[in-house]
């Protein structure tokens, strides 16, 4: 008998997402990673696909207030968790910090590391040169706007970027 | 995307993570206990790594656990490399665990799929290899408490439906003195070539290294050179070198002969640190 599409089975199911503060209903397959979940099922194309596997850092999200690569994990294992993208965050001090210093080129890197950096001075608003580098090592960005990056997330941490 | 679909389970109990593994394999299936999931994610994208069923052990309670009983530190094998170093429980398992893929990447990465992972690395199993570490392990058998060094013979043997569930490490070798370096092909964050972890333990020093074979290891015939203390430190590491394993990995990252040119560094690097 085939299948209808929307048909839940063994290997998928409809799930409940908390994103960017909404809950979201979408049909996964189990094997389907958050990543792919989130720029093809519930049109939020902010998370970029890279190298799809683990090592640019492009589709970093927040989750739980941590950064994860989406592209390292399953959409079901998202369930009852507080998942955060780029569209989540609104005029954030990073996001000005980071036009501010031009902390960009290209752009395709940009929401990742700006997810990162997001988490990283959530979870460390005191965070040393040595955090800084630790953390920021997790991405990739091909143009080198590197330094940019890193006096942009110096600046907040200083409370230079006169964000909210 | 991943190419083959599979079921998912996320039990809240060893008990019902171990039956449901003898249940899916009594179907014909190919379950898998699942905790980072990075390789099957990563592997199994390029087809090389398969399961139709896996068992997300991340609910269970045990497999969580952080904390010290008595003079036991006990981890649990579904912690973050990340809740690891953030909590830095044991500093030789953070500094080692610190070199591991990146900073978001051990956000996913736990202690327990690294340990088990087919990945020649395997970086966080020398900590516990150095300080004589128990392993407690649940399956359909039941519950066994092993000595690390007697299970883990370049992977972690664990029978069919078995799975890792804690490291329980003495507390005496938690604050003892230690090394650990790791050396890339290039820069901070390229792929990885040789790590040397040394623990000392009153005028003894142990020594595990990973990169160096297909398997991290403890050499106790290395470490008989290594504690030769009348001896010169070149003497010492000569004699050490005379007893590798005979399988050295000669790849893209690295030829033996830079490995093991590598190693000798490290090794003088490890013995000036320690004495």
């Amino acid at each position: 008998m085939r299948r209808r599409e929307g048909e839940e089975t063994v290997a998928s199911r409809t799930i409940t997402l908390n994103i960017n503060g909404e809950e979201r209903n979408v049909m996964v397959r189990n094997a389907d990673t958050l990543l792919y979940t989130l720029r093809g099922k519930l049109g939020l194309s902010g998370s970029k696909p890279g190298c799809l596997n683990g090592d640019c850092g492009a589709c970093t999200v927040n989750v739980d207030g941590w950064p994860m690569k989406s592209c390292l994990m399953l959409a079901v294992e998202a369930e009852g968790k507080k998942v955060m993208t780029i569209e989540g965050l609104r005029n954030a001090p990073i996001q000005q910090a980071f036009v501010k210093e031009f902390a960009f080129q290209c752009g395709y890197c940009t929401p990742g590391f700006i997810m990162n950096c997001h988490a990283l001075l959530e979870q460390h608003p005191n965070a040393d040169d040595k955090t800084i580098k630790e953390w920021l090592e997790s991405n990739i960005c091909r143009c080198t706007s590197y330094i940019e990056i890193e006096k942009a997330v110096k600046s907040v941490l200083r409370g230079h970027s006169g964000g909210s | 995307m991943l190419p083959f679909d599979f079921e998912y389970y996320r039990p809240e109990t060893l008990k019902e993570a171990v039956e449901r593994y003898q249940f899916l394999e009594h179907q014909g299936k190919q379950p898998t206990y699942f905790s980072g999931g990075t390789e099957l994610i990563t592997l199994g994208r390029i087809n090389l790594a398969y399961a139709d069923a896996v068992i997300d052990m991340k609910e269970i309670a045990e497999c969580n656990m952080k904390e010290f009983n008595g003079d036991h530190l006990v981890l649990g094998s579904a912690l973050s490399l990340t809740q690891i170093e953030e909590a830095n429980p044991f500093p030789l398992l953070t500094s080692v665990a610190s070199e591991v893929a990146d900073h978001t990447a051990r956000g996913k990465i736990t202690l327990g799929g690294n340990i088990c992972a087919q990945i020649f690395y395997r970086e966080a199993v020398l900590p516990f290899l150095l300080a004589d570490s128990q392993v407690i392990i649940v399956g359909p058998e039941g519950i066994r408490n092993v000595q690390i060094n007697e299970i883990f013979q370049e992977h972690l043997r664990l029978k069919k439906g078995e799975l890792l569930v804690q490291t329980v490490t003495d507390r005496r070798f938690i604050g003892a003195p230690f090394f650990a370096k790791k050396r890339r092909q290039q820069w901070d964050t390229g792929y990885p070539l040789i790590t040397v972890a040394a623990l000392k333990i009153g005028q003894e020093i142990r020594l595990a290294i990973s990169g160096l074979c297909p398997f991290p290891f403890r050499s106790e015939e290395m470490e008989v050179y290594i504690n030769r203390w009348g001896q010169s430190l070149e003497a010492r590491i000569d004699g050490a070198l005379s007893v590798l394993p005979k399988s050295i990995l000669d790849d893209v990252e690295g030829s033996a002969d830079y490995r093991i040119f590598v190693l000798r560094n490290l090794l003088m690097d490890a013995l000036q640190a320690l004495g």
